[in-house]
Protein backbone atom coordinates (compact mmCIF):
# COMPACT_ATOMS: atom_id res chain seq x y z
CA UNK A 1 0.00 0.00 0.00
CA UNK A 2 2.49 2.37 1.30
CA UNK A 3 6.14 2.89 -0.16
CA UNK A 4 8.71 2.12 2.51
CA UNK A 5 9.47 5.17 4.71
CA UNK A 6 13.11 4.87 5.29
CA UNK A 7 13.40 8.32 6.73
CA UNK A 8 11.38 6.93 9.49
CA UNK A 9 13.64 4.05 10.74
CA UNK A 10 16.48 5.72 10.43
CA UNK A 11 18.17 4.70 13.25
CA UNK A 12 19.55 8.06 15.60
CA UNK A 13 23.14 8.78 14.79
CA UNK A 14 22.50 9.55 11.04
CA UNK A 15 20.78 12.65 10.74
CA UNK A 16 16.97 12.07 10.09
CA UNK A 17 16.38 13.53 7.06
CA UNK A 18 12.41 13.01 7.34
CA UNK A 19 9.29 15.84 7.30
CA UNK A 20 9.21 18.57 10.04
CA UNK A 21 13.55 17.70 10.39
CA UNK A 22 15.73 20.64 8.40
CA UNK A 23 18.27 19.26 6.92
CA UNK A 24 21.62 20.73 7.05
CA UNK A 25 21.86 21.89 3.21
CA UNK A 26 18.56 23.53 4.15
CA UNK A 27 16.62 22.71 0.64
CA UNK A 28 14.49 25.07 -1.53
CA UNK A 29 10.74 25.69 -0.56
CA UNK A 30 10.19 23.79 -4.07
CA UNK A 31 11.84 21.21 -3.76
CA UNK A 32 10.57 20.75 0.05
CA UNK A 33 7.17 20.63 -1.38
CA UNK A 34 8.14 18.06 -3.95
CA UNK A 35 9.75 15.56 -1.46
CA UNK A 36 6.36 16.11 0.25
CA UNK A 37 4.18 15.59 -2.73
CA UNK A 38 6.67 12.35 -3.87
CA UNK A 39 6.25 11.01 -0.05
CA UNK A 40 3.31 11.73 1.43
CA UNK A 41 0.95 12.57 -2.16
CA UNK A 42 -0.41 8.81 -2.19
CA UNK A 43 -2.62 9.70 1.17
CA UNK A 44 -4.28 12.29 -0.72
CA UNK A 45 -5.73 10.11 -3.32
CA UNK A 46 -8.37 8.91 -1.16
CA UNK A 47 -8.68 12.12 0.36
CA UNK A 48 -9.49 13.41 -3.04
CA UNK A 49 -11.84 10.74 -4.38
CA UNK A 50 -13.85 10.72 -1.37
CA UNK A 51 -14.38 14.91 -1.20
CA UNK A 52 -15.24 14.28 -5.16
CA UNK A 53 -17.94 11.48 -3.95
CA UNK A 54 -19.61 14.09 -1.39
CA UNK A 55 -19.42 17.19 -3.79
CA UNK A 56 -21.14 14.94 -6.64
CA UNK A 57 -23.96 14.32 -4.35
CA UNK A 58 -24.24 17.47 -2.71
CA UNK A 59 -24.31 19.05 -6.33
CA UNK A 60 -26.38 16.57 -8.48
CA UNK A 61 -28.26 14.91 -5.52
CA UNK A 62 -29.80 11.55 -5.36
CA UNK A 63 -26.13 9.48 -5.12
CA UNK A 64 -26.61 8.25 -1.54
CA UNK A 65 -22.56 6.77 -1.78
CA UNK A 66 -21.30 10.06 -1.94
CA UNK A 67 -23.96 11.73 1.15
CA UNK A 68 -22.83 8.51 3.31
CA UNK A 69 -19.30 8.76 2.40
CA UNK A 70 -19.41 12.77 3.47
CA UNK A 71 -21.32 11.97 6.58
CA UNK A 72 -19.02 9.34 7.86
CA UNK A 73 -15.85 10.99 6.71
CA UNK A 74 -17.45 14.27 9.07
CA UNK A 75 -17.95 11.68 11.88
CA UNK A 76 -14.69 10.51 11.58
CA UNK A 77 -12.86 13.85 11.07
CA UNK A 78 -14.92 15.42 14.36
CA UNK A 79 -13.51 12.47 16.36
CA UNK A 80 -9.83 12.93 15.28
CA UNK A 81 -10.17 16.82 15.55
CA UNK A 82 -10.79 16.78 18.74
CA UNK A 83 -9.09 13.58 20.18
CA UNK A 84 -5.64 13.62 18.48
CA UNK A 85 -4.46 16.69 19.28
CA UNK A 86 -5.01 15.77 22.86
CA UNK A 87 -3.88 12.54 22.69
CA UNK A 88 -0.65 13.76 21.20
CA UNK A 89 -0.18 16.89 23.29
CA UNK A 90 -0.33 14.32 26.41
CA UNK A 91 2.17 11.86 24.86
CA UNK A 92 4.24 15.05 24.65
CA UNK A 93 4.35 16.68 28.22
CA UNK A 94 4.54 12.55 29.25
CA UNK A 95 7.89 12.55 27.34
CA UNK A 96 9.18 15.87 28.82
CA UNK A 97 8.26 15.59 32.53
CA UNK A 98 8.23 11.65 33.00
CA UNK A 99 11.57 10.45 34.07
CA UNK A 100 13.41 7.54 32.15
CA UNK A 101 14.40 5.55 35.71
CA UNK A 102 10.14 5.91 36.91
CA UNK A 103 9.30 3.75 33.38
CA UNK A 104 12.20 1.65 33.76
CA UNK A 105 11.78 0.20 37.63
CA UNK A 106 8.21 -0.39 36.72
CA UNK A 107 7.32 -1.46 33.54
CA UNK A 108 11.25 -1.59 31.87
CA UNK A 109 13.01 -5.19 30.93
CA UNK A 110 13.70 -5.99 34.72
CA UNK A 111 10.19 -5.59 36.19
CA UNK A 112 8.21 -7.74 37.58
CA UNK A 113 5.10 -9.30 37.20
CA UNK A 114 3.49 -6.51 38.10
CA UNK A 115 4.04 -4.60 35.34
CA UNK A 116 1.33 -6.15 33.30
CA UNK A 117 -1.39 -4.78 35.92
CA UNK A 118 0.29 -1.36 35.17
CA UNK A 119 -0.17 -1.53 31.41
CA UNK A 120 -3.72 -3.08 32.00
CA UNK A 121 -4.58 -0.35 34.30
CA UNK A 122 -2.52 2.37 31.58
CA UNK A 123 -4.58 0.74 28.58
CA UNK A 124 -8.01 0.19 30.19
CA UNK A 125 -8.68 3.26 31.36
CA UNK A 126 -8.11 5.55 28.44
CA UNK A 127 -10.18 6.03 25.16
CA UNK A 128 -10.07 5.65 21.44
CA UNK A 129 -9.07 4.20 18.75
CA UNK A 130 -6.14 2.08 18.01
CA UNK A 131 -3.98 4.02 15.78
CA UNK A 132 -4.04 6.73 19.20
CA UNK A 133 -2.94 3.78 21.14
CA UNK A 134 0.67 3.87 18.48
CA UNK A 135 2.46 7.08 19.53
CA UNK A 136 1.65 6.34 23.52
CA UNK A 137 3.34 2.62 22.69
CA UNK A 138 6.43 4.43 21.16
CA UNK A 139 6.91 7.34 24.28
CA UNK A 140 6.36 4.28 26.58
CA UNK A 141 9.06 2.06 24.71
CA UNK A 142 11.46 5.26 24.39
CA UNK A 143 11.20 6.10 28.24
CA UNK A 144 12.41 2.03 28.47
CA UNK A 145 9.30 0.39 29.11
CA UNK A 146 9.78 -3.12 27.32
CA UNK A 147 8.64 -4.57 24.40
CA UNK A 148 6.76 -7.30 25.60
CA UNK A 149 4.88 -4.70 27.95
CA UNK A 150 4.24 -2.33 25.31
CA UNK A 151 2.28 -5.24 23.42
CA UNK A 152 0.35 -5.90 26.39
CA UNK A 153 -0.95 -2.22 26.67
CA UNK A 154 -1.80 -2.03 23.21
CA UNK A 155 -3.54 -5.23 23.66
CA UNK A 156 -5.47 -3.66 26.47
CA UNK A 157 -5.98 -0.50 25.07
CA UNK A 158 -7.36 -2.20 21.67
CA UNK A 159 -9.39 -5.06 23.75
CA UNK A 160 -10.47 -3.48 27.12
CA UNK A 161 -11.19 0.16 27.37
CA UNK A 162 -13.71 1.13 29.94
CA UNK A 163 -15.85 3.44 28.33
CA UNK A 164 -16.07 1.31 25.58
CA UNK A 165 -17.34 -1.93 27.64
CA UNK A 166 -19.87 0.39 29.05
CA UNK A 167 -20.97 0.90 25.82
CA UNK A 168 -20.72 -3.38 24.71
CA UNK A 169 -22.82 -4.17 28.04
CA UNK A 170 -25.56 -2.23 27.01
CA UNK A 171 -25.82 -3.73 23.33
CA UNK A 172 -24.27 -6.53 24.03
CA UNK A 173 -24.83 -7.89 27.14
CA UNK A 174 -22.95 -8.32 30.08
CA UNK A 175 -22.56 -11.77 29.86
CA UNK A 176 -21.16 -11.41 26.19
CA UNK A 177 -18.83 -8.64 27.63
CA UNK A 178 -17.76 -10.47 31.25
CA UNK A 179 -16.71 -13.44 29.27
CA UNK A 180 -15.23 -11.89 26.38
CA UNK A 181 -12.99 -9.46 28.62
CA UNK A 182 -12.18 -12.38 30.65
CA UNK A 183 -11.20 -14.65 28.36
CA UNK A 184 -9.06 -11.52 25.73
CA UNK A 185 -6.88 -10.90 29.06
CA UNK A 186 -5.07 -13.81 29.30
CA UNK A 187 -5.16 -14.22 25.48
CA UNK A 188 -3.07 -10.84 24.52
CA UNK A 189 -0.99 -11.54 27.88
CA UNK A 190 0.75 -14.59 26.54
CA UNK A 191 0.57 -13.06 22.74
CA UNK A 192 2.81 -10.20 24.34
CA UNK A 193 5.23 -12.56 25.27
CA UNK A 194 4.89 -15.32 22.60
CA UNK A 195 5.35 -11.83 20.39
CA UNK A 196 8.55 -10.81 22.23
CA UNK A 197 10.03 -14.49 21.78
CA UNK A 198 9.30 -14.31 18.14
CA UNK A 199 10.67 -11.36 17.59
CA UNK A 200 14.48 -11.39 17.08
CA UNK A 201 16.82 -10.33 20.02
CA UNK A 202 17.47 -6.84 19.97
CA UNK A 203 14.80 -5.42 18.23
CA UNK A 204 13.75 -1.84 18.46
CA UNK A 205 10.86 0.20 17.66
CA UNK A 206 11.80 2.89 14.86
CA UNK A 207 13.03 6.01 17.00
CA UNK A 208 12.90 8.30 14.48
CA UNK A 209 9.58 10.29 16.06
CA UNK A 210 10.45 13.91 15.72
CA UNK A 211 12.36 15.07 18.71
CA UNK A 212 13.32 11.75 19.77
CA UNK A 213 16.61 13.73 20.78
CA UNK A 214 16.08 10.06 23.32
CA UNK A 215 19.12 10.68 25.76
CA UNK A 216 20.46 14.04 25.04
CA UNK A 217 18.29 17.44 24.50
CA UNK A 218 15.75 16.52 26.92
CA UNK A 219 16.93 14.42 29.43
CA UNK A 220 16.95 16.13 33.24
CA UNK A 221 19.61 15.90 35.55
CA UNK A 222 18.19 13.75 38.04
CA UNK A 223 18.02 11.29 35.10
CA UNK A 224 21.54 11.50 33.80
CA UNK A 225 22.74 10.81 37.15
CA UNK A 226 20.93 7.12 36.95
CA UNK A 227 21.80 6.31 33.70
CA UNK B 1 -13.55 11.29 25.21
CA UNK B 2 -14.28 14.10 27.71
CA UNK B 3 -11.70 11.91 29.88
CA UNK B 4 -9.30 12.58 27.76
CA UNK B 5 -9.91 16.08 27.03
CA UNK B 6 -9.90 16.66 31.41
CA UNK B 7 -6.84 14.78 31.49
CA UNK B 8 -5.02 16.96 28.93
CA UNK B 9 -6.51 19.61 30.23
CA UNK B 10 -5.45 19.02 33.98
CA UNK B 11 -1.62 18.01 32.81
CA UNK B 12 -1.31 20.85 30.41
CA UNK B 13 -2.21 23.21 33.47
CA UNK B 14 0.07 21.71 36.08
CA UNK B 15 2.91 21.54 33.44
CA UNK B 16 2.58 25.11 32.73
CA UNK B 17 2.77 25.42 36.63
CA UNK B 18 5.87 24.30 36.51
CA UNK B 19 8.02 25.13 33.44
CA UNK B 20 6.40 27.03 30.39
CA UNK B 21 9.62 26.09 28.77
CA UNK B 22 9.41 22.35 29.22
CA UNK B 23 5.33 22.52 28.30
CA UNK B 24 6.35 24.08 25.16
CA UNK B 25 9.11 21.49 24.12
CA UNK B 26 5.96 18.90 24.94
CA UNK B 27 3.22 20.74 23.04
CA UNK B 28 5.93 20.99 20.22
CA UNK B 29 6.71 17.20 20.03
CA UNK B 30 3.47 15.97 20.88
CA UNK B 31 1.69 17.82 17.41
CA UNK B 32 5.47 17.60 15.46
CA UNK B 33 4.42 13.72 15.70
CA UNK B 34 1.16 13.90 14.95
CA UNK B 35 1.72 16.18 12.00
CA UNK B 36 3.92 13.32 10.35
CA UNK B 37 1.04 11.19 10.37
CA UNK B 38 -1.16 13.37 9.62
CA UNK B 39 -1.20 12.78 5.41
CA UNK B 40 -1.55 8.97 6.14
CA UNK B 41 -4.15 9.30 8.80
CA UNK B 42 -6.17 11.32 6.55
CA UNK B 43 -6.13 9.22 3.55
CA UNK B 44 -6.75 6.06 5.87
CA UNK B 45 -9.93 7.79 7.25
CA UNK B 46 -11.22 8.98 4.15
CA UNK B 47 -10.48 5.71 2.28
CA UNK B 48 -12.87 3.70 5.24
CA UNK B 49 -15.47 6.61 5.12
CA UNK B 50 -15.66 5.36 1.11
CA UNK B 51 -15.43 1.84 1.97
CA UNK B 52 -18.36 2.01 4.98
CA UNK B 53 -20.34 4.12 2.73
CA UNK B 54 -20.16 1.49 -0.13
CA UNK B 55 -20.92 -1.56 2.47
CA UNK B 56 -24.08 -0.60 4.19
CA UNK B 57 -24.41 -2.08 7.62
CA UNK B 58 -27.54 -4.50 6.39
CA UNK B 59 -25.50 -6.14 3.40
CA UNK B 60 -22.99 -6.81 5.87
CA UNK B 61 -25.04 -8.46 8.35
CA UNK B 62 -26.84 -10.91 5.55
CA UNK B 63 -23.57 -12.27 4.91
CA UNK B 64 -22.32 -12.62 8.82
CA UNK B 65 -25.71 -12.78 10.28
CA UNK B 66 -25.73 -16.88 10.84
CA UNK B 67 -24.10 -19.59 11.91
CA UNK B 68 -21.20 -22.52 10.76
CA UNK B 69 -17.91 -21.90 9.71
CA UNK B 70 -18.64 -19.46 6.81
CA UNK B 71 -19.58 -16.82 8.33
CA UNK B 72 -17.53 -17.57 11.31
CA UNK B 73 -14.31 -16.76 8.59
CA UNK B 74 -16.15 -13.66 6.88
CA UNK B 75 -16.18 -12.06 10.07
CA UNK B 76 -12.68 -12.99 10.92
CA UNK B 77 -11.96 -11.31 7.85
CA UNK B 78 -14.01 -8.43 7.61
CA UNK B 79 -13.15 -7.54 11.41
CA UNK B 80 -9.94 -7.60 10.63
CA UNK B 81 -10.01 -4.94 7.54
CA UNK B 82 -12.31 -2.69 9.20
CA UNK B 83 -10.98 0.55 11.32
CA UNK B 84 -14.93 0.72 12.94
CA UNK B 85 -15.28 2.89 15.82
CA UNK B 86 -16.64 1.01 19.13
CA UNK B 87 -19.57 3.73 18.53
CA UNK B 88 -20.59 2.57 15.24
CA UNK B 89 -19.19 -1.65 16.07
CA UNK B 90 -21.37 -2.34 19.10
CA UNK B 91 -24.54 -1.45 17.57
CA UNK B 92 -23.72 -3.28 14.31
CA UNK B 93 -22.86 -6.19 16.45
CA UNK B 94 -26.14 -5.77 18.46
CA UNK B 95 -27.59 -6.32 14.77
CA UNK B 96 -25.87 -9.11 13.71
CA UNK B 97 -27.03 -10.90 16.80
CA UNK B 98 -30.52 -10.13 15.79
CA UNK B 99 -29.91 -11.52 12.49
CA UNK B 100 -28.95 -14.88 14.01
CA UNK B 101 -24.99 -14.12 14.22
CA UNK B 102 -23.73 -16.74 16.56
CA UNK B 103 -21.68 -16.11 19.76
CA UNK B 104 -18.44 -17.21 18.04
CA UNK B 105 -19.60 -14.94 14.25
CA UNK B 106 -19.60 -12.07 17.21
CA UNK B 107 -16.45 -12.65 19.13
CA UNK B 108 -14.86 -12.86 16.14
CA UNK B 109 -16.10 -9.85 14.55
CA UNK B 110 -15.61 -7.95 17.21
CA UNK B 111 -12.14 -9.27 18.49
CA UNK B 112 -10.64 -9.05 14.98
CA UNK B 113 -11.91 -5.54 15.01
CA UNK B 114 -10.25 -4.15 17.72
CA UNK B 115 -7.05 -5.99 17.90
CA UNK B 116 -6.36 -6.33 13.97
CA UNK B 117 -6.27 -3.36 11.64
CA UNK B 118 -5.30 -4.07 8.08
CA UNK B 119 -6.30 -0.40 6.59
CA UNK B 120 -4.09 1.57 9.84
CA UNK B 121 -1.45 -1.02 8.82
CA UNK B 122 0.73 1.50 7.51
CA UNK B 123 0.24 3.80 10.36
CA UNK B 124 1.42 0.67 12.71
CA UNK B 125 4.22 0.28 10.92
CA UNK B 126 5.56 3.80 10.80
CA UNK B 127 5.56 3.79 14.69
CA UNK B 128 6.41 0.14 15.49
CA UNK B 129 8.04 -1.26 12.75
CA UNK B 130 7.34 -3.59 9.53
CA UNK B 131 8.39 -6.87 11.42
CA UNK B 132 6.86 -5.92 14.47
CA UNK B 133 3.65 -4.53 13.30
CA UNK B 134 3.62 -7.39 10.66
CA UNK B 135 3.88 -9.86 13.50
CA UNK B 136 1.28 -8.30 16.43
CA UNK B 137 -1.15 -8.29 13.68
CA UNK B 138 -0.73 -12.01 13.07
CA UNK B 139 -0.71 -12.80 15.99
CA UNK B 140 -3.54 -10.75 17.42
CA UNK B 141 -5.30 -12.52 14.28
CA UNK B 142 -4.89 -15.93 15.86
CA UNK B 143 -6.03 -14.86 19.22
CA UNK B 144 -8.74 -13.45 17.93
CA UNK B 145 -9.72 -17.12 16.75
CA UNK B 146 -8.59 -18.45 20.07
CA UNK B 147 -11.16 -15.79 21.75
CA UNK B 148 -14.05 -16.40 19.36
CA UNK B 149 -13.68 -20.18 19.92
CA UNK B 150 -13.49 -20.03 23.56
CA UNK B 151 -16.56 -17.84 24.03
CA UNK B 152 -18.15 -20.41 21.66
CA UNK B 153 -17.38 -22.85 24.87
CA UNK B 154 -17.96 -20.81 27.48
CA UNK B 155 -21.44 -19.08 26.42
CA UNK B 156 -23.21 -22.33 24.71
Amino acid sequence: MSEPTPEITVVMPVPPQGLGTPTASSPSARTRILRFVRRQGIWFVPVVAALALWVWSAAFGGFDLGARTGSTLYGFLKEVAIFLPAMFILVGLFDVWVPRRIVERHVGTAAGPLAIVWMLLLGTLQAGPLYAAFPVAVALYRKGASLRNVFIYLGAFSALKLPMLTFEVGFLGWRFSLARTLVTVPVFVLLAYALERLLPPGTRLPEAIPGKGLEKSTVDPAEVSHE
Amino acid sequence: MEILLSITGVALLASLIASRRKTLTGIIRGLKMLWMIFPMLLGIIAGVSILLAAVPPASLARVIGGNGPLPFVIALFVGSLALIPGVVAFPLAALLRDQGASTAVLAAFITTLMMVGIFTLPLEIRFLGRRVALLRNGLAFVGSVVVAVAMAVILR
